[in-house]
């Protein structure tokens, strides 16, 4: 089961085709590098996010699933964001354990259900890339760059998934084969706050900075985030004196390789990174190759 | 000795939460394990595991009224450290929509009023537009000009952009909503 499909489905989710645009377009440049083309599925939804599941969970079901049934066959369905992902795989999980279910929205959708749809996060991918020795001439860009690895929620799940694969230390794996040195600290799975940033943004910006100082406290010059809630979160909460460059995952992956990094992505941070790009002699492109016509 | 006793509805309440959530309230010896993991907790004026004592107890009417219910954000950190495997966020989604059902007292109506934005965003679009959620938030808090300075910044950046990202068959989104009932 190792080998790399060249063509996968891909959903998207809401964060990296709005607020994350820089996630979305790091990670398409990185996999077009490997020649791995996304295809999103075709008029994909939102997965029901955290709050749909807070108010109804019968709607919760009914999105993720519009967006399972949508999936094509054939191809495995890669997923970005932690959240969407477990908000998909929840809903299979739901559906594959219940034929009544399953009628239920095959009627609805009028279309056969596909139990055997491959979801895979963009991690296990890596992994994938990583074991078929893609990696292995990249060590030289990021050597010695100090990471804080930032899961956020990502490694939780309810004990009805405790089954499925674990993500844990993916990112620090994936950063040691391309040279960067992870540092090791207390936060790593600390919850960033999600929506209460918006509605309680005391608790959230106590979570956040606790975190941040965490981070600088262990010696690290910068944090990567697998989640883009995670990310902005952390840069719209934190204090001006607990600042350090937060990267999305992709864009770390992106700058490994020569010339696929675009200044697109990071100036549309609020923490800028660029001195540190700078001073790591990680300059990103004036105009980085646009894959499908994104990045506008 | 003295003791306490549950009240006579306990083992209904008990019942229809296990039901519902497909969790095990027997199953919790209340060792505080998701209390001491969960990042809220200091927040919430109840504990997590004190939800489940209520509900063990019968007390729903306290259950339903407390912050607990609404500042836990489903993070699932709990059940991660819960050493019996008791879906405690699970529990959480529950009690938020039988207070929702029963129109319990909202101990966090600033939350209700996000997660409503947020449903109200996908209804309309399929898809969640931040810029509006906000907006509708603010309005609904009557609260417009905290945050404004970074709203302002995240415009700037275009992190929060203008148009919203759409679904184009709007008739199939709306048919699961009138699947999925009426909404809060």
């Amino acid at each position: 089961m190792n080998q790399i499909e060249s063509q996968l489905s891909y959903f998207p989710g809401c964060s990296l085709a709005t607020t994350a645009k820089e996630n979305n377009a790091s990670l398409k440049s990185f996999l077009n590098h490997f020649d791995i083309g996304l295809t999103e599925i075709n008029d994909w939804n939102c997965c029901g996010s955290s709050s749909t599941h807070s108010v109804n969970s019968k709607l919760a079901l009914s999105l993720a699933a519009r967006n399972l049934f949508l999936a094509p066959a054939n191809q495995s369905l890669l997923i970005a964001c932690p959240g969407c992902f477990l908000h998909l795989r929840h809903a299979r999980m739901e559906l594959n354990g219940s034929k009544e279910k399953q009628s239920k929205y095959e009627k609805h959708f009028d279309r056969p259900y596909n139990q055997n749809l491959e979801l895979i996060h963009f991690f296990e991918l890596l992994v994938k890339m990583s074991k078929n020795g893609l990696f292995k001439d990249l060590t030289g860009r990021l050597k010695g760059l100090k990471i804080a690895p930032y899961y956020g929620c990502m490694l939780a799940r309810p004990p009805s998934m405790n089954q499925e694969k674990n993500h844990y230390g993916l990112i620090e794996k994936t950063m040691s084969s391309l040279g960067g040195e992870s540092i090791q600290w207390p936060y790593l799975s600390s919850c960033c706050g999600t929506f209460l940033s918006v509605s309680r943004p005391k608790i959230a910006q106590k979570l956040v900075n606790r975190i941040m100082k965490g981070a600088i406290n262990s010696g690290a010059e910068c944090i990567v985030t697998a989640c883009a809630m995670c990310h902005l979160n952390l840069e719209i909460r934190c204090k001006p004196e607990n600042r350090l460059p937060i990267f999305h995952f992709s864009e770390l992956l992106s700058l490994a390789l020569e010339k696929k990094a675009s200044r697109n992505w990071f100036n549309r941070h609020l923490i800028n990174p660029k001195p540190l790009l700078e001073q790591r002699k990680l300059i990103p492109c004036q105009k980085a190759a646009k894959v499908n016509g994104f990045f506008k | 000795m003295k003791s306490i006793t549950p009240n006579k509805t306990a083992r209904d309440f008990v019942a229809q939460v296990e039901e519902l959530s497909h969790a095990s309230l027997s199953r919790c010896w209340h060792c505080l394990c998701c209390s001491g993991g969960c990042p809220f907790s200091e927040d919430m004026d109840y504990l997590p595991n004190a939800v489940i004592r209520m509900i063990q107890l019968g007390l729903k009417e306290q259950a339903l009224n407390c912050s607990t219910i609404w500042l836990c954000v489903g993070c699932n950190t709990c059940s991660m450290e819960c050493p019996n495997s008791v879906d405690i966020a699970a529990i959480m989604d529950v009690l938020r929509q039988m207070a929702l059902l029963e129109n319990a007292q909202i101990s966090e109506p600033g939350v209700l009023s996000f997660h409503n934005a947020v449903v109200d965003s996908i209804s309309r679009y399929g898809r969640t537009h931040k810029l509006e959620i906000m907006m509708r938030y603010k309005l609904s808090e009557k609260d417009l000009f905290s945050d404004i300075d970074l709203g302002l910044k995240m415009l700037s950046k275009r992190k929060l952009g203008l148009l919203p990202s759409k679904v184009k068959d709007k008739k199939s989104i709306q048919s699961l909503f009138e699947m999925a009932g009426d909404l809060s």
